[in-house]
């Protein structure tokens, strides 16, 4: 149980990780960070679930039997597109904060906000 | 080409995005999007009659069958959905030109129009298709374009609430990603079909139990459930008028229906009812959610504030009606979406037409609006009105079935609570027409006019529609009960 | 795999961003090493090129425009942390029931799976799996992700992109002068690396039905060559060479081109994104559809990333126009 499992518990450690950078930290870029790590790590969870002992590559060649799984592979393929797209749009915002707000920690920022009001 | 009218459904609008940029004067892209939005309206008017009169339409992307590719699968719940959201965005679309003339400087209108149609392509896109992972790319395209949107406001408040809105929605997003793998892993397929035919085999299992529970709260992040709703009352508040009417209307319908075909079609009724103590969990949670929300609404100084904190109310009576679990329930979930869908879409054009003559939606700056700007007040205390649920309006339909459906239940101290929460609506509407028309006129503001005819005529179409539902509730009724029905696995 | 724990825990202390962003990169190397050992190349090329190349770099141009270091203060950390434990063991208790790692008989390698394994080869004729079911069973999601990263290109152009004027070019260009003739021995270098990296990215892009690689690497291999081309010899050179409104049409023809192999298909009365449509062959027709998307996706990915790349960059020269 242990050997088999081992795998995914890691990842779990990694999924956590990232996620408690993007709640538990107020810079916005930190926190862009976090979001990224939380996302490899959920498509290291995937690729984990498509090994098969023994397989190779899903690239089909003469003589071997066994494959890993591709079916998550593309679907991680477009996740991690998708990752990249949310980087940027964040990490636009992020700037753009940074030229209205002069800052980009959370306290701060939330701090001139309630001025505002 | 009517066995091609659900991929149409999703590619006109998505095609033409990219179309806009090559064509150079805004008011033509602004044409073009109309027509657009016009097309998949229409085409989402011919599918709900396919649907309601033969059934079930699916349709096979790629020609390759089901689990291994992606099919589209129109039932009457999605036709239903489809058509609220083209139908809004089409409606919404016409206030657009002179709206963002005013809030959104000029280079960026064409950008404006391409953000639209993708995120209106989006969320026609999660409602039509049939396959899991679809519908978290197509999540992706609808979310990713709405916080653009959203930061396209001209207060730099907007970029903040854009921002948390980022990271709220893409925590929500990686946690449906998570629970679909799981589920994924379980049985070997990401076809919704398919799956709620091999979950039941692995139904005891602990890994489906999270799965389910991670699309769960990851659905409710996106849907601003309380307590889950920090983000939505900022986000719209800050963003331009036309988005916030957009998304207002449009935007947590769509989370509702993920949350509907989810436990529903995906998990099956069994296993998300009986398993789990998720009715008494949401029934709560929906009810603190309409007072909690109502309360803070009443205390709101920025209009809009007020009507996404009553937005935030009107889901938790979605989700009380959703707890119930039974036909009567869902009817009346299903019915108030379409109505709050009006509803909202009405108040927020109307504050758009008031950002554009005054250009604020300040409590205070209603002064007198009631004489200067008649036709825009009167279309925001109807829209208010149906929002309380007083006969004659869209909002009275819905309550009554809502409450019916609790009471049918045995649920006598539900219903009283939802009738409280009704006097809270009361409370927060009449603050406004207070001040709008037994306060003098501000000084300096005797110029104010009448907002233009491209705001008046979507508002009144919007309002006329408040009405006309409101008397005659054969079209939606018959139609959200079939929906319910086929979701119970009866047939209507 | 231990490795990238410790990565991750060391990203959680640190305090100067450019550290963590470097971590990060290596974050991203790492785990496409790990996915390589997991069979899975494609993937490990994407991650390769995206998590340690192009979200470095644009991180890195990112912090540059808003400082590096971060403060101390963090808000509710217990609260946090009692959320991600709480999720954690969700999570774990989650795993309990899962079907052992590596095991051939896990339900997921046996209801879909098999077919793409046991029939693409007949079905499509290519013999990268992967390529098989991304460009033509999953078809329909592969143009969602081109749309998406349209929809982010977009996106960052609404928020960041500024008017340029022709003075501010010619008063950048004589800032640029100097600095340039400092760095001549790497300019020359690299002029003579990018026609090879051009040429890799070709490759990458018409070599994906037999080998790892496809339509999206080679997008972001191609925009990388142009990145380098940029960070040498200045934004206003790279402007003179790449125009802003041609490549933005470039991205929406992408798009485009995928989405009409479908409107073509639809057409003939096929199904949308039926290649049987394309050719009387069936399997020709596969062949002709995948070469099309693919071609599609890699003009999405390349213009895009241009688009964001040089709206951030310009941001960083031009900071006089940023009230817009």
């Amino acid at each position: 149980m242990l050997m088999g499992l081992y795998n995914y518990w890691v990842v779990v450690v990694l999924m956590m990780v990232g996620f408690y950078i993007v709640i538990a930290h107020g810079n916005l870029i930190k926190k862009i960070v976090g979001l990224i790590i939380f996302q490899t790590s959920v498509f290291i969870f995937y690729i984990s679930m498509a090994k098969v002992d023994g397989g190779t590559a899903p690239i089909l060649a003469e003589g071997i039997k066994l494959y890993s799984n591709p079916l998550p592979h593309v679907l991680i393929l477009t996740a991690i597109v998708v990752g990249i797209a949310t980087t940027a749009l964040a990490l636009a915002l992020a700037v753009r904060i940074k030229e209205a707000y002069g800052s980009i920690e959370e306290e701060e920022i939330q701090k001139k906000d309630n001025q505002d009001c | 080409m009517l066995a091609h009218l659900p991929i149409l459904q999703v590619i006109v609008p998505l095609m033409a995005a990219p179309l806009c940029l090559f064509l150079t004067r805004p008011r033509l892209v602004w044409l073009f999007t109309l027509i657009a939005s016009g097309l998949a309206f229409l085409i989402s008017c011919i599918l709900l009659q396919q649907v309601m009169t033969t059934g079930t339409v699916i349709y096979e992307l790629g020609g390759w069958d089901a689990p291994w590719g992606i099919e589209y699968r129109i039932d009457q719940l999605s036709a239903f959905l489809l058509l609220i959201i083209s139908a809004i965005s089409t409606v919404v679309l016409f206030a657009a030109h002179t709206s963002i003339r005013q809030e959104i400087p000029a280079d960026r209108h064409t950008l404006f129009y391409v953000l639209y149609l993708l995120c209106l392509a989006g969320m026609l896109g999660i409602v039509a298709t049939g396959d899991a992972f679809n519908v978290f790319v197509f999540l992706e395209i609808s979310s990713l374009s709405t916080y653009a949107l959203i930061a396209l406001g001209k207060d730099r408040r907007a970029l903040w609430a854009s921002y948390q809105y980022l990271i709220m929605g893409t925590i929500g997003a990686t946690f449906i990603l998570i629970g679909i793998g799981l589920m994924y892993q379980m049985t070997g397929t990401l076809n919704m079909d398919d799956l709620s035919r091999r979950l039941p085999e692995v139904a005891q299992t602990r890994t489906v139990f999270t799965a389910f529970a991670f699309v769960i709260v990851g659905i409710c992040l996106k849907l601003a459930m309380f307590p889950l709703h920090l983000w939505l009352p900022n986000a719209y508040a800050y963003a331009p008028s036309i988005v916030t009417a957009f998304l207002a209307a449009t935007a947590t319908k769509v989370a509702i229906y993920l949350l509907i075909r989810f436990t529903f079609s995906v998990f099956g009724l069994s296993f998300s009812f009986t398993h789990l103590p998720l009715q008494i969990l949401f029934l709560v949670l929906g009810l603190l959610g309409i007072f909690v929300a109502s309360t803070a609404a009443i205390y709101q100084t920025n209009i809009k504030h007020l009507f996404a904190y009553s937005s935030i109310a009107q889901i938790g009576y979605m989700i009380v009606g959703f707890s119930v679990s039974t036909v009567a329930g869902l009817t009346a979930t299903l019915l108030h979406l379409f109505n709050h869908a009006l509803m909202k879409g009405a108040l927020f054009l109307a504050l758009g037409a008031v950002m554009y003559r005054i250009g604020s939606v300040q409590l205070n700056h209603f002064q007198g609006l009631g004489r200067q700007m008649p036709l825009t007040m009167a279309a925001i205390v109807i829209g208010g009105l149906s929002l309380i649920g007083v006969p004659l309006t869209v909002g009275f339909v819905s309550k009554w079935y809502l409450v019916l459906a609790v009471i049918e239940n045995g649920w006598w101290p539900v219903a009283v609570l939802i009738l409280l929460g009704s006097l809270l609506a009361i409370v927060y509407v009449w603050r406004i027409v207070e001040i709008a028309y037994f306060k003098p006129a501000l000084a300096g503001t005797e110029t104010i006019k009448e907002a233009p005819l491209s705001f008046l005529i979507p508002v009144w179409i919007l309002v006329l529609a408040n009405i006309y539902f409101g008397v005659d509730t054969r079209l939606s009724v018959q139609v959200a009960q079939a929906a319910s029905q086929s979701l119970f696995g009866l047939s209507p | 795999m231990a490795f990238l724990v410790g990565v991750a825990f060391a990203i959680v202390w640190m305090k100067d961003l450019l550290a963590v962003i470097m971590l990060l990169g290596i974050y991203g190397l790492l785990s496409a090493s790990f996915f390589v050992a997991m069979d899975a190349v494609d993937v490990a090329f994407t991650e390769a090129s995206v998590g340690a190349g192009i979200s470095t770099l644009l991180m890195l141009v990112a912090i540059a425009l808003t400082g590096r270091a971060e403060h101390p203060a963090r808000h509710k950390p217990l609260l946090a942390l009692a959320v991600v434990i709480f999720t954690g063991s969700l999570l774990i208790y989650g795993t309990l029931d899962m079907p052992y790692f590596g095991l051939a008989e896990a339900p997921i390698h046996q209801h879909v799976a098999p077919r793409y394994i046991n029939d693409s080869m007949q079905e499509i004729g290519v013999p990268n799996i992967v390529t098989s079911v991304l460009a033509s069973y999953r078809a329909f999601d592969t143009f969602g992700e081109a749309v998406v990263i349209f929809t982010a290109g977009m996106g960052v152009l609404a928020l960041l992109s500024v008017a340029r004027r022709r003075e501010d070019d010619a008063k950048i260009d004589l800032l640029n002068i100097p600095m340039h003739e400092q760095h001549l021995i790497p300019r020359i270098v690299i002029k003579m690396l990018i026609p090879f990296i051009l040429l890799f990215a070709f490759y990458v892009q018409f070599h994906g039905d037999f080998g790892p690689g496809g339509g999206f690497q080679a997008g972001v291999i191609f925009a990388a060559a142009i990145f380098l081309y940029t960070m040498l010899f200045g934004m206003s050179t790279a402007h003179r060479v790449i125009n802003q409104s041609f490549i933005q049409m470039l991205a929406a023809t992408g798009v485009l081109l995928y989405g009409s192999v479908g409107v073509v298909s639809l057409l003939n009365g096929k199904e949308f994104f039926d290649y049987s449509a394309l050719s009387a062959d069936p399997v020709g027709g596969q062949h002709l559809g995948i070469l099309l998307i693919e071609l599609g996706v890699g003009i999405t990915v390349a213009s895009t990333m241009v688009i964001i790349f040089f709206n951030f960059a310009d941001r960083k020269e031009y900071p006089q126009r940023k009230k817009d």
